[in-house]
């Protein structure tokens, strides 16, 4: 639990001190949402229709944009392996870089949500679910993102081949979530999807930080 | 049990072993799909209300049913490559990405060629379709992660832990998007998949199943064993066999 503590604050730190670098994503997240409306169309129906899809997708880019943050520079100036080579249990450090990386990305970006869904003239009585889903969502994608930088750190076009791989994944998310706020939009109930979502992240916080550790060895050989 | 385990997973032993096994498997394989491709397309009756378009399921059907074998074959070899670190399973993992694919894709063209006459239109979002094509995608992601590397035995390691996290994820995915369509979709497309058959339409779709089966087996094995031969090139065993070849 220490060993959890201090990397996370050792992360987080280090997340503050790049605030320019990490606003990043979030700037595409914004970009990206309002490049719709004028790609597509200004029809506020329409942008209605498609809101859920258009920022649930996006958020996904941006979260994806991100994932190379949680290893790379530690892996490039070597405290990965330092970190990796002290004693007890590597999951729970795994786990406290993934935890530092949602704090700063994917927090951000739940807040962020609200207000491009205002853009996309998304009904106010649904954006709470829209953030619900983010909230529970959102962690998920940033578990399932680190196996995919974990296994190309090795690599030089990791960025790329790691969204590749990690993107599949993301399908069961991406489908309940905006089932999620559809259904909240037609006010029908969504306990039932938050459930789902719920028991997703469960398993993904228990069973992915040992394929991050076993892809780390692997990326260390 | 550990024994046979490295005993028979070891190169040498596997690429002496599995030659009577890849012929057999082969002669096998060609009489099955002859027989049951004649049978299907000639011998069989056309379907009431599908007319002969239906003919394409006996290609269609056991190919769908291979691409997902073959990604059990290979996440359960990709556990044996990471747990016991045998080279002949790690061999396996990205020849299987290969066939697996190539059957995914095929089940996925025969699959809009079939909706084409069926539903109007090569490509319907339909559940078991669209999860067929997030299988391609696991298999395309495996077989760029297995090439990714310079050093074959660490792609073969992450390929099989990526394989490894897609088999538990297959499921999530395949009921997520099942779930996903019959919501938005209704029932009118499911219905085609599983039109009750008649014995004279089973027959030979099982004999294109047993068929597709034994020649996935026998192209695995023709392609580990030249895989083997290409990995192990430095060794002197491989210098030997090569010589009593040419």
């Amino acid at each position: 639990m220490h060993l959890f503590l201090s990397v996370l604050n050792r992360d987080l730190m280090l997340a503050i001190r790049r605030r320019r670098e990490l606003a990043n994503p979030l700037v595409f997240f914004i970009i990206i949402v309002s490049l719709f409306p004028l790609g597509v169309s200004p029809d506020k129906e329409l942008l209605r229709e498609i809101a859920p899809g258009v920022i649930w997708v996006t958020a996904l880019l941006a979260m994806l944009m991100s994932m190379d943050t949680m290893f790379r520079s530690d892996y490039d100036d070597g405290s990965l392996e330092q970190l990796l080579l002290l004693p007890g249990p590597k999951i729970f450090l795994i786990g406290a870089k993934i935890t530092a990386h949602w704090l700063s990305i994917g927090l951000p970006l739940v807040i962020l949500a609200p207000v491009m869904a205002l853009l996309l003239y998304f009904p106010s009585h649904a954006i709470v679910t829209l953030m619900i889903t983010l909230l529970i969502s959102t962690p998920i994608l940033s578990l399932l993102g680190a196996v995919g930088v974990a296994l190309t750190l090795s690599l030089r076009s990791g960025g790329i081949l790691s969204s590749l791989l990690i993107l599949p994944f993301y399908i069961p998310v991406l489908i309940f979530s905006t089932m999620a706020i559809n259904a909240a939009a037609d006010n029908l109930p969504v306990s039932g999807y938050y459930s789902l979502l719920g028991a997703f992240l469960i398993i993904s916080v228990l069973l992915i930080p040992f394929a991050v550790v076993a892809a780390l060895r692997v990326s260390y050989n | 049990m550990m024994q046979f385990i490295h005993k028979y997973g070891s190169p040498r032993y596997f690429y002496q072993w599995s030659a009577p096994w890849q012929f057999w498997l082969t002669v096998l394989s060609v009489i099955l799909l002859a027989v049951g491709t004649y049978w299907g397309l000639v011998i069989a009756p056309p379907d009431y209300q599908m007319g002969d378009s239906y003919r394409i399921l006996y290609i269609h059907a056991p190919s769908a049913w291979m691409s997902m074998f073959a990604y059990m074959v290979m996440a359960f070899s990709g556990i044996i490559a990471l747990v016991w670190r045998i080279k002949v399973a790690e061999v396996v993992i990205g020849q299987c990405a290969i066939i697996g694919g190539s059957f995914t894709a095929l089940a996925l063209i025969t699959g809009m060629l079939w909706g084409k006459p069926m539903w109007g239109a090569y490509w319907v979002w339909d559940a078991r379709l669209t999860s067929e094509l997030v299988l391609l995608f696991l298999y395309m992601g495996v077989l760029a992660l297995y090439s990714a590397f310079e050093d074959p035995r660490t792609g073969a390691k992450a390929a099989a832990i990526l394989s490894i996290v897609g088999v538990i994820n297959i499921p999530i995915i395949h009921y997520s998007v099942e779930w996903w369509n019959t919501l938005h979709q209704g029932p009118t497309v499911t219905k085609l998949d599983k039109p009750s058959a008649h014995i004279s339409m089973l027959i030979p779709l099982l004999i294109m199943f047993v068929g597709f089966k034994t020649y996935f087996f026998a192209l695995l094995f023709a392609r580990v064993r030249n895989g083997i031969l290409f990995r192990e090139k430095n060794a002197s065993w491989v210098k030997e066999v090569l010589e009593l070849k040419s």
